[in-house]
């Protein structure tokens, strides 16, 4: 009896047509994929990507070289060189970050006291070369710049849970 | 010997003793910020407070002597609750600095704020601010953070003997600082940063340079004086960034002076990190095999009389000793380890030795000063001497200059003739000196750096022989070396060979003259240069200084963080350095270089690893062996009667920021000697 099932199945495509009715009835659904280079999902507030360096309303940079992020950093990803500034206040000379060591775990911004160090939304930083990927603290403070608008926000969003 | 029991054990302690000593013997800890070993008690932070029997109140355990029968308890919910109060009104006013304070990581009131402090503040109210003070260019200030525990104060007073810290104003408006606002003029001044259990005050020079938890610590030697004090150089990378000082009771306690603590950053700068060569007048760089390849023709063209090499004031015993192996080997005998032309005797150990050591002076009753100012010389001496001085019933007499070394000092004389008196016997000092128990008497290079120094030896040591200076148990005879590599050069016997050696005065004489062709300079750079003559020169060391401006080939070494290398203090104590930091490009450890150089010469020093060195070295001189111990040094008679000049003694250090080379490329030792010795010089004070 089954073989006979079987073989009217393979005469008449029956599997074909079933595999393509539901091809043809996703057709009709709203889709659940995204063009990701034109769309993007949605990110958490809580979001780890690219590091940024901040500043203070007035454009004063917000870190102070208390070494804490490099202290916590698991991987050793942060090299810091500190010295007085000419007004006296104690600031970087030297904030690199190493992207390729980072393992974007976070502890960085928690350890700092002053949220001069953050992991802002940004994911999309890919380089050509390794090199590129070496952050200092020029680089660092252009992301900050670039990217304050957003990291505020973020910021302010997951404020009440901290 | 009153008995107590503290939280329940019972111990017997000695009268006078306070509770919370009584505590630390039994190992229950008690925090405290005022209170330290060393200073004087003030009872002032309150920290401390224990809970004591039939006590309405907590006392403060640190001002309390113990009583017969007294009942402490150290762990009580009340003691808890106190000292969570004193907590949180010492952090009242205290910034919530914290990352920017240099004292972050390492912090007494840190520390103590996570067993006492509470999670948040109960104080809405402005907090008090104070302006920063100007001490000079060694400490820096935060008086806002500061606690008003007065250890400065008592430091400075007490131990510096500079009464220059106080405090002015009371209660909330009391802030410590000078009365006028000036730099602190004390060679000790560092040490209140050590002191300070917050961030009030701070290193200058490392200010905000690194964190305390990113620094590699090393236990080592200082050589920058002849005290051989104990130090913990603290590297990051490369780089020393902090010298602190260690433990150690017979030399330094626990103090260190500034040039030892700030010369640091001299270590950075003028270093000579390749061999040079001076072709057609100019000093070219070169490689190793060039270098040694230079100094080894030459040599090998010149015979042995006409070689002569010279220890400067930081080489160490294991270079000197490869040097005078070297130059044995080659048939000089003209090599010598006093560069400033003392009349050192290395025959007789304790005619060159600090004798009663430095723990000694805090047993001796009468202090006889010849030709030495030790408060630059020696600093921590002289503060050892200040601390016998204010126990009492210790008197200090000088020939030489008048000197505020922050004591009373009772002027004799200026020069050799009132030490001739004293050594004839008429001198009426002789009857002051007979009457003492324990007298002592500290002879400085001042007075034997100059042509009659063995003639003023011999006066020496005969004051200490018809004195009784010299007596079972006790050994009054003291020489104050200002160089680090001294003593352990005389004990190796890097002075002049018997077969007609020339001193430092006769190699400079015969390179003058044309009669020396090579002179080797082992680190030596406090030679008149210009008295080298024509002579072919090297230079062996670490900086860039006038050595090195002179010599025709530069061999770079070591400076003494970057080897681990035997230095002998001016008390004869063998003491070993410890490698902090690697040489800076080339350069490499001085006996190595040594080494080398008696390869390319032809001449096969018999040791290829420093192990075998110094084991060569221990056999020949077993008390070299012996690391950390003074063994006592046989009495004999010392010195040549002779003719004494009347000039009077000068201190050899005209300048105590600038003594060395290490000292003269540091920017913070240039900084205090724009500062202090030129205010000094005119005007009255330590220098001579």
């Amino acid at each position: 009896m089954s073989a006979l099932v079987n073989v009217v199945r393979s005469m008449f495509l029956l599997e074909l047509l079933s595999g393509m009715g539901l091809t043809f009835r996703y057709m009709f659904r709203p889709r659940k994929t995204l063009n990701y280079p034109h769309e993007k999902g949605p990110l958490s507030p809580r979001f780890r990507g690219e590091h940024a360096l901040r500043r203070y309303p007035n454009g004063e940079e917000r870190c102070i070289a208390c070494k804490l992020c490099e202290a916590v950093c698991p991987a050793l990803a942060i090299t810091i060189e500190s010295e007085p500034r000419d007004d006296g206040s104690r600031r970087t000379t030297r904030y690199d970050i190493d992207m390729t060591k980072c393992i974007y775990c976070g502890l960085c911004q928690e350890a700092c006291p002053v949220d001069a160090i953050v992991e802002g939304p940004n994911f999309e930083f890919a380089t050509e070369t390794r090199e590129e990927l070496y952050y200092d603290k020029n680089k660092l403070m252009a992301n900050g710049d670039r990217w304050e608008a957003e990291i505020a926000a973020n910021l302010a969003a997951d404020a009440k849970y901290r | 010997m009153p008995k107590l029991t503290i939280d329940g054990t019972e111990l017997t302690v000695p009268a006078g003793t306070t509770v919370l000593q009584a505590c630390e013997q039994l190992g229950i800890e008690v925090p405290r910020f005022c209170y330290h070993d060393r200073l004087q008690i003030a009872g002032n932070c309150r920290m401390c407070l224990v809970e004591m029997e039939k006590s309405p109140k907590p006392i403060a355990s640190c001002a309390m002597p113990v009583n017969e029968g007294m009942v402490i308890r150290t762990n009580t919910p009340k003691v808890k609750k106190a000292r969570q109060g004193v907590m949180e009104f010492l952090l009242i006013n205290h910034p919530l600095d914290c990352p920017i304070c240099d004292q972050g990581g390492e912090c007494d009131l840190q520390d103590q704020a996570m067993g006492y402090g509470m999670d948040r503040s109960r104080y809405d109210e402005h907090k008090r601010a104070v302006p920063d003070k100007d001490l000079g260019p060694l400490i820096s200030t935060h008086m806002t953070r500061c606690i008003h525990c007065t250890r400065c104060i008592r430091f400075a007073t007490d131990i510096a003997g500079v009464e220059e810290m106080g405090a002015l104003g009371r209660g909330e408006h009391m802030e410590i600082g000078t009365y006028v606002e000036k730099a602190i003029t004390s060679e000790m001044s560092g040490n209140m940063i050590d002191l300070c259990p917050v961030g009030a005050l701070n290193s200058k020079p490392y200010a905000y340079t690194a964190r305390t938890w990113e620094l590699v610590r090393t236990e080592t030697i200082d050589v920058l004086d002849a005290v051989g004090s104990n130090i913990n150089v603290q590297a990051r990378g490369r780089e020393v960034m902090r010298v602190l000082p260690r433990l150690n009771e017979d030399i330094n306690e626990e103090w260190i002076s500034d040039k030892t603590r700030f010369a640091y950053d001299g270590l950075r700068r003028g270093r000579l990190d390749q061999p040079y060569v001076r072709t057609n007048g100019k000093l070219q760089p070169a490689s190793w095999k060039e270098a040694l390849t230079a100094v080894a023709a030459r040599m090998t063209s010149l015979g042995g009389h006409s070689m002569a090499a010279i220890a400067g004031d930081q080489a160490c015993v294991e270079s000197m000793a490869a040097l005078k192996d070297l130059f044995r080997e080659s048939g000089s005998p003209h090599i010598d380890c006093r560069q400033d032309g003392a009349k050192l005797d290395a025959a007789v150990r304790a005619s060159y030795l600090f004798n009663t050591t430095i723990a000694g002076i805090e047993e001796a009753d009468v202090c006889l000063l010849v030709g030495t100012n030790p408060r630059w010389e020696a600093a921590l001496v002289n503060a050892r001497l200040r601390k016998r001085y204010l126990r009492g019933g210790f008197r200090v007499f000088s020939i030489g200059p008048r000197l505020d070394l922050t004591f009373l000092v009772e002027n004799l004389g200026s020069g050799p003739e009132t030490l001739g008196a004293i050594a004839g016997g008429g001198h009426p000092f002789v009857e002051t000196l007979a009457g003492a128990k324990r007298p002592m008497m500290i002879v400085g290079q001042g007075a034997l750096a100059r042509a009659d120094g063995a003639a003023i030896l011999a006066a020496a040591w005969r004051v200490a022989v018809t004195c009784r200076m010299v007596r079972e148990g006790w050994n009054g005879f003291n020489v104050l070396h200002t160089a680090a590599a001294r003593v352990g050069g005389l004990d190796i016997g890097f002075v002049p060979g018997a077969e007609g050696g020339l001193d430092v005065n006769g190699i400079l004489d015969g390179a003058t003259a044309g009669k020396i062709g090579l002179v080797y300079l082992l680190g030596a750079d406090e030679i008149d240069m210009k008295r080298l003559g024509s002579a072919f020169v090297v230079y062996q060391g670490h900086h860039g200084d006038t050595g090195a401006h002179r010599a025709d080939v530069i061999l770079p070494g070591a400076a003494y963080t970057e080897k681990a290398a035997t230095y002998v203090n001016t008390e004869g104590r063998v003491q070993q350095t410890r490698r902090v930091v690697f040489p800076p490009g080339e350069a490499r450890e001085d006996w190595a270089i040594v080494r080398a150089l008696g390869e390319a010469v032809g001449v096969r020093l018999p040791y290829d690893t420093v192990a075998e060195l110094r084991h060569r070295l221990e056999a020949e001189h077993p008390h070299l062996g012996k690391r950390d111990t003074v063994p006592r040094a046989p009495w004999s008679s010392f010195g040549t009667e002779g003719r004494m000049d009347t000039a009077p003694f000068v201190s050899p250090i005209d300048d105590y920021y600038m003594t060395d080379a290490i000292c003269r490329a540091s920017e913070t030792m240039a900084e205090c000697s724009a500062l202090f010795v030129a205010n000094i010089q005119g005007a009255t004070g330590t220098h001579g």
